[in-house]
């Protein structure tokens, strides 16, 4: 098996508060791994942690990317690196052209891949396909980065910079919240449109219902900072069922 | 934020690229101001009398004003008897004739700055005046403009050669005694530019001045005069430089624009005096006067900026609307870094009906630079119909700068509009986060929502200088975060 992402005992803090307390997950290339848990238990730290934002303290453990130390790259090396990250809250940039930024991401990521920036009709080309597949207006291409847009618009939009980028490892946080189910399937059919064998995904959400049109291989349940339970998507249906709170109890215990 | 991504302290930190010395020998009074010493100047370019007069006159009105005291930059008194008023370099003598006779030291520090004096290499499509020191050294294109019936030189050559027009519009906009900094430059001026674009023409051209302060204890005080005729057009643009040095420098210029009935008259700075060090020693005190009448119908006066420069920047370009349908705008950028202290915006005065004005102002503020808009928009009785509108923005860069905006409004005409927006955002670790999640690296990023920041302002510069604004403004980020 190739394995994309490897992270042992995963200690993280911010602001000095621990948040994470030992996580170890493998990653295979290929794969979907969801991570399902309550508010409060880490998910978006997790996910950030994984992009590489600085407020996040790495307090002990390792994150191995590829065969790389991630630890010792900075966020715009790891985005490089095939990295990306779908925001939970994209934030607005006024000025800035959405098609603009997705622009110079792209000839980012393409340099380090040693290709040649894409030319503008290729570009813009499959600018348009993709803004079609994410039902978008194309005008939102040419507003500026998230401002005005509303909640579906936003989560849509990193979407499709994702298709635009093709990362390796594409962590989605909460990307399902605030959809409704026209919107999530259209997300879903992005997302899965990309999957394949050289690719991993990782879907932090709270809710069951992402995983009816994106299909996981594994689930994960994290609280109070622990994975505390790991399975095959009938778990995800089973917590569903029965809520967090029978796993919460057995973290809290494990806590020394 | 707090200021703590090293790669943003970086872009932040980067040196002033201009702050180079030419070695020239200069031709330059002692430090000291008096009539005589105005005399001295006026004597030195040959000045008709009505000149000396003025000169004068401004002088002793200038004896008798306190020194201003309202707005929000702070600075040790200055002692005007500790600065020259006159320097020139000393191997040009007279007015070069053409390039060749230009000491090839001076035509290498504009060579050095970007601004190619020498005619293979010219900036197509834009002629160049250069002021160094207190001399106009060259003027490029003259002929060109020449056949269109445009005049462009020298302030001095103006007096010299069209004396005329110097006397009917010289202070007419800009009196004499309209300030502190005014009236000691109207005493004390020394060149500077003269545009005169006759009735229903199109200057074919950019016209550009390029301002270099370079000898040190030094007040550069420059006069520029553009007059557009009736139904005329003309781009300007003037850009500064100076050398690093410990001490303040004054540079106390004044800029006039007369556009007559269906005239329009676009200027755009590019202002990048020394800021001094990243402590807050040295630099340029850049307090200028800088005002447009708009003196027939459907008169347009645009006023570009994008301030990075100076120590301390205090300048407020105005337009007074008298004839009717006039049109004034203000659009401005101003930068502050390190200890930086910038108090600009503008004056809109409606005289005339229907007549309007725009202004957006962008201020950016990083390290502990301070950045205030300050503002007037007046509308007399009979300015029927009368409409403003102001927008003010102020993007802070870490957690010890301040933007502060002062909008001023007086109407007195009831059918008129003014309106007034302002906004102040942090470019926040959010946001270089997001950036850098897709891949651009800090600095990138910060130029990269600088720059959509400030897009409205740049999309009035002139393409060529839109670019070179939007380089200056990254230089000038370098290693604000960290």
């Amino acid at each position: 098996m190739n394995t994309l992402l490897r992270i042992k005992n995963l200690h993280v803090s911010v602001e000095g508060k621990a948040i994470l307390h030992g996580i170890d997950l493998s990653i295979n290339a290929g794969e979907v791994h969801a991570i399902m848990g309550p508010n409060g238990s880490g998910k978006s730290t997790f996910a950030q942690v994984l992009a590489g934002r600085e407020q996040f303290e790495v307090l002990q453990g390792s994150i191995h990317y590829a065969g790389e130390n991630l630890l010792t790259l900075s966020p715009e090396k790891r985005a490089r690196a095939g990295i990306f990250l779908a925001f939970q809250y994209p934030v607005e940039i006024p000025g800035v052209s959405n098609v603009y930024l997705l622009k110079t991401a792209l000839n980012a990521i393409r340099k380090q891949r040693g290709e040649a920036e894409l030319d503008a009709m290729d570009f813009l080309e499959r600018v348009k396909q993709h803004t079609a597949m994410m039902q978008m207006d194309e005008e939102l291409l040419y507003r500026s980065v998230n401002a005005g847009f509303s909640g579906g618009e936003k989560k849509r939009n990193e979407i499709l910079q994702l298709l635009m980028l093709e990362p390796r490892l594409a962590i989605l946080d909460e990307t399902d919240s605030g959809l409704d189910i026209d919107a999530l399937q259209v997300v879903a059919n992005g997302v899965n449109s990309l999957r394949d064998d050289t690719r991993a995904f990782l879907l932090v959400t709270h809710y069951q219902r992402l995983l009816d049109y994106i299909r996981p291989d594994f689930v994960h349940v994290l609280a109070a900072g622990r994975l505390v339970k790991s399975g095959g998507p009938e778990l995800a249906l089973e917590l569903e069922q029965r809520g967090y709170s029978w796993l919460k109890e057995a973290a809290v215990a494990a806590t020394p | 934020m707090t200021v703590s991504n090293p790669q943003i302290s970086r872009l932040l930190d980067q040196e002033y690229s201009a702050g180079f010395v030419t070695d020239i020998d200069a031709d330059s009074v002692p430090p000291g101001l008096s009539e005589e010493v105005i005399r001295f100047i006026s004597a030195k370019k040959q000045e008709p009398q009505f000149l000396l007069d003025w000169r004068l006159k401004a002088y002793r009105h200038w004896l008798s004003m306190p020194v201003p005291q309202w707005s929000s930059v702070h600075y040790p008194p200055i002692d005007y008897n500790a600065i020259s008023y006159y320097s020139s370099p000393k191997s040009r003598g007279q007015a070069p004739a053409s390039l060749e006779e230009v000491d090839p030291k001076l035509l290498d520090t504009y060579a050095k700055l970007g601004i190619p004096l020498a005619e293979q290499k010219q900036l197509a499509g834009v002629a160049v005046d250069a002021v160094f020191d207190s001399v106009s050294v060259a003027t490029t294109f003259k002929d060109t403009l020449a056949e269109h019936g445009i005049i462009f030189c020298s302030f001095s050559e103006a007096v010299r050669e069209h004396p005329d027009l110097v006397q009917q519009y010289l202070g007419s906009v800009v009196p004499p005694t309209d300030n502190f900094y005014a009236s000691l430059n109207s005493a004390v001026f020394s060149d500077g530019s003269f545009v005169y674009v006759p009735k229903g023409v199109r200057c074919p051209m950019e016209l550009s001045t390029y301002f270099r302060i370079n000898a040190a204890n030094t007040g550069q005080f420059e006069r520029t005069l553009i007059i557009a005729e009736e139904g005329s057009y003309v781009s300007y643009l003037e850009g500064c430089t100076a050398p690093m040095r410990d001490e303040n420098q004054l540079h106390a210029a004044v800029v006039e624009l007369v556009a007559l009935q269906d005239a329009q008259i676009r200027y755009s700075t590019v202002q990048n005096w020394y800021p001094g060090d990243s402590q807050g020693h040295g630099g340029i005190y850049n307090f200028v006067t800088k005002r447009g009448a708009c003196r027939g119908d459907n008169a347009h006066i645009s006023w570009t900026q994008v301030e990075t420069g100076s120590a301390i920047t205090w300048k407020y370009p105005s337009v007074i609307l008298e004839g009717d349908n006039a049109v004034g705008e203000f659009y401005s950028v101003a930068m502050t870094n390190n200890y930086q202290q910038a108090d600009t915006g503008t004056k809109m005065i409606h005289l005339g009906k229907n007549t309007r004005s725009t202004i957006i102002s962008k201020g950016i503020s990083a390290r502990q630079g301070r950045n205030a808009y300050r503002g007037l928009v007046k509308v007399l009785k009979g300015a029927e119909g009368a409409r403003n509108y102001t927008q003010c923005d102020s993007l802070l860069i870490g957690d010890r700068c301040g933007a502060h905006t002062f909008p001023y409004i007086e109407v007195k005409n009831p059918t008129a509009r003014v309106e007034h927006e302002a906004s102040t955002s942090r470019i926040g670790e959010e946001q270089l986060f997001y950036c850098q999640q897709r891949g651009l690296s800090a600095e990138d990023a910060v130029t990269l929502i600088v720059n959509g920041f400030c897009k409205q302002v740049f999309n009035e510069l002139p393409m060529e200088f839109a670019v070179e604004a939007q380089k200056l403004l990254g230089i000038n980020l370098e290693g604000v975060v960290g």
